[in-house]
């Protein structure tokens, strides 16, 4: 995708006042739209502001008894609250943890030696963006029947019930890497694009690095803001996830909201609204991260705008 | 170009000096091996090889080359072994659930026998009556909201761009980057909160009087454009970008008015941007499941609620294999519309350098 360089914008008021032939302009200068743009801009920022705003009201005002923030601070006590936060956080590092085990390596090795993998590897990482999380769902709750229907003499059987842990339940891991895969092949892929890096391993080789260290000393650093762009993807991802864990009876953090939601509506649009600061904030530790100086020039300035999420909507 | 660096080195003193192990014959001799063999040995074809656009290949052969032969070989299968633990999980975790919904959908169990057998009864049924409805119910929604989040995507994406602010610009990208992400469970609680029965909003405007009803077909389509329409932004604001203004003023030079640029210039470049925004938009909306449940929970009808329902185990004995059946019809329709995003995405991108 496109680093935003502005420069076309920058050249572009000097340009047109050149000395030009004396050919007036076919139109009257007309005066900037801006009345156009505030109107677009005003709505758009109502639009999306409204509902954020509205929800804090509905969280903290209730109709004829004023103000309270019980709804906050009732929270950390709340039944369920504190495990399925865990819960998910901890799906997050490991799904984080496997994808990007997997796909550095494959990605580093199709840079340096075995560029006729590529196409292998882009496919198998962006399928899974084919395939909607329902349909995957579907799919591995099949998988997960043949355990009792055909499995329970074989010691599949007990990895089977292994991956389905109440405590901590390997299979959505499993199933949020896949997911997971298209986003971080992207980030990653725009990150290396950036990296010259046969030379810097070559270079690296040359004064006689070993293959660890060229690894973790030269090529991970390089990687630093599309690595971080890959985590904050992934646990986005994870975090907000609620058709795979609902469906196959889990309850992280997202299914816990809609659980409670009857009982404490209040509660629920207070941690929806929580949810959201925890990714804003996210996002800015991350453009911090992103534009670290790593030591090199032509570290991507992160494929922010390729951010095209992974939603659980 | 970055295979530009490494070519001078190619064959020349100081790699060989640096690499004692070098010898030049060999290492000739593995290059056909990596499968730019014409490209190979002679200096003029290899300093084509970059403005033919063989990057990576181009940039390989030297690292390759600099290893020397017998290293080289070695050298190859761990390469491929880096690639294996992501070929096989993908295989095992992907490809073995999919395979096990191609096979539901299409396959028959006699519950009294237990053997197998072919059949399309669940494809055709799952194209029929409430189920059909459902597809249809999907498909309508997500065409809707990507058509109107494209265009009002669009529109504040060129507001932004022409405004010239590099504060505004960055605060929307922010905003956008934030607000795609807050999907699911959390967007339809806000929404509820906003303008459900009890919504803040809802109270003060009245909306109830004015027939507004959150948890139907109408209150669903406003609540994806929540999370559509910064995709859209995101999407789309680097082609608004790649727009030169150059074109413009060539334009007017040659006597084009405003509508003119636009239907002559503007649209047909941001036309593959738009289709492709579009797709994509659909796309997210089809697959979408967890907005949905939480707040309708099935007043619409909508596939993906349709195949929950039947997982979660409300439907007749015997019709899992339908869910599986619902599941293949949307990734056909997915894939049909990724078939259409990527050309687009390509071509796309030839004008955002």
């Amino acid at each position: 995708m496109a680093a935003m360089t502005p420069t076309a914008r920058e050249a572009a008021p000097e340009h047109g006042k050149e000395p030009s032939p004396p050919a007036p302009p076919a139109t009257p200068v007309r005066p900037r739209p801006r009345v156009w743009r505030g109107v677009v801009l005003g709505l758009g920022g109502a639009y999306f502001l409204i509902p954020l705003i509205a929800s804090f009201v509905f969280t903290v005002h209730t109709p004829g008894q004023g103000i309270s923030f019980e709804a906050y601070t009732a929270l950390l006590a709340a039944d369920g609250f504190t495990e399925s936060l865990l819960l998910s956080l901890g799906l997050a590092a490991a799904t984080i943890a496997l994808a990007l085990l997997l796909a550095v390596p494959a990605l580093v090795a199709v840079r340096i030696g075995a560029p006729r993998l590529r196409p292998v590897v882009e496919v198998m990482c962006m399928l899974p963006l084919v395939v909607p999380p329902i349909a995957l769902v579907t799919g591995i709750s099949t998988v997960l029947r043949w355990g009792p229907d055909h499995l329970s003499r074989t010691p599949l059987y007990q990895t089977f019930l292994a991956v389905q842990n109440e405590s901590f339940p390997f299979v959505l891991v499993l199933a949020y890497t896949v997911m997971a895969l298209p986003f971080v092949y992207r980030s990653l892929d725009a990150g290396l694009r950036a990296v010259d890096v046969p030379t810097l391993v070559e270079a690296a080789r040359n004064c006689g690095a070993n293959w660890p260290y060229v690894m973790f000393r030269v090529i991970l650093p390089n990687l630093r803001s599309s690595l971080a762009g890959a985590a904050f993807l992934t646990l986005a991802l994870v975090l907000g996830e609620f058709t795979i864990a609902s469906l196959l009876g889990f309850q992280p953090f997202a299914v816990w909201i809609v659980s409670i939601s009857g009982a404490h509506a209040r509660m629920s649009v207070a941690v929806s609204l929580l949810s959201l600061v925890i990714t804003w904030l996210l996002l800015l530790v991350l453009s911090r991260a992103g534009t670290a100086p790593t030591g090199t020039p032509g570290t991507p300035r992160s494929a922010r705008t390729s951010r095209t999420s992974p939603k659980e909507s | 170009m970055s295979s530009a660096s490494p070519t001078p080195t190619e064959g020349t003193a100081p790699t060989e000096g640096t690499a004692p192990a070098e010898g030049t014959a060999p290492a000739e001799g593995t290059a056909p091996a990596e499968g730019t063999a014409p490209a190979e040995g002679t200096a003029p074809a290899e300093g084509t090889a970059p403005a033919a656009g063989v990057t990576p290949a181009a940039g390989t052969v030297p690292a390759g080359e600099t290893a020397g032969g017998t290293r080289r070989r070695r050298r190859g299968p761990r390469t491929w072994l880096a690639a294996l633990p992501l070929v096989a999980f993908t295989g095992l975790c992907f490809g073995l659930p999919l395979g096990a919904l191609l096979y539901g959908a299409v396959t028959r169990t006699d519950p009294g026998t237990g053997a197998t057998a072919l059949t399309g009864e669940h494809l055709s049924r799952s194209l029929q009556g409430p189920y059909l409805g459902s597809l249809l119910g999907s498909v309508q929604l997500s065409a809707l909201t990507a058509l109107i989040a494209s265009v009002l995507g669009v529109l504040i994406a060129q507001a932004v761009v022409t405004s010239r602010s590099q504060a505004l610009r960055n605060a929307v990208l922010t905003a956008s980057g934030v607000l795609a992400n807050f999907g699911g469970v959390p967007l339809a609680f806000a929404f509820i909160a906003t303008v459900g029965i009890s919504g803040v909003v809802t109270q003060l405007a009245d909306l109830s009087s004015l027939g507004w009803n959150l948890y139907s077909f109408t209150g669903l389509a406003v609540v994806y454009l929540y999370f559509l329409i910064p995709l859209m932004v995101l999407v789309i604001l680097p082609a608004l970008d790649g727009l030169r203004p150059q074109w413009r003023e060539a334009a007017q030079n040659a006597g084009a008015g405003g509508w003119q640029y636009w239907r002559h210039v503007g649209i047909p470049v941001l036309a593959p941007s738009l289709l492709g925004g579009f797709v994509l938009l659909f796309g997210s909306a089809f697959a979408a499941h967890a907005t949905a449940a939480a707040l309708v929970g099935g007043s619409v009808p909508l596939v993906t609620l349709k195949i929950a329902d039947a997982l979660s185990g409300n439907v007749l004995v015997g019709q899992e294999n339908v869910a599986l059946a619902l599941g293949l019809d949307m990734i056909l329709i997915a894939g049909l519309v990724m078939a259409v995003h990527l050309p687009l995405q390509r071509r796309s991108a030839r004008w955002l350098r």
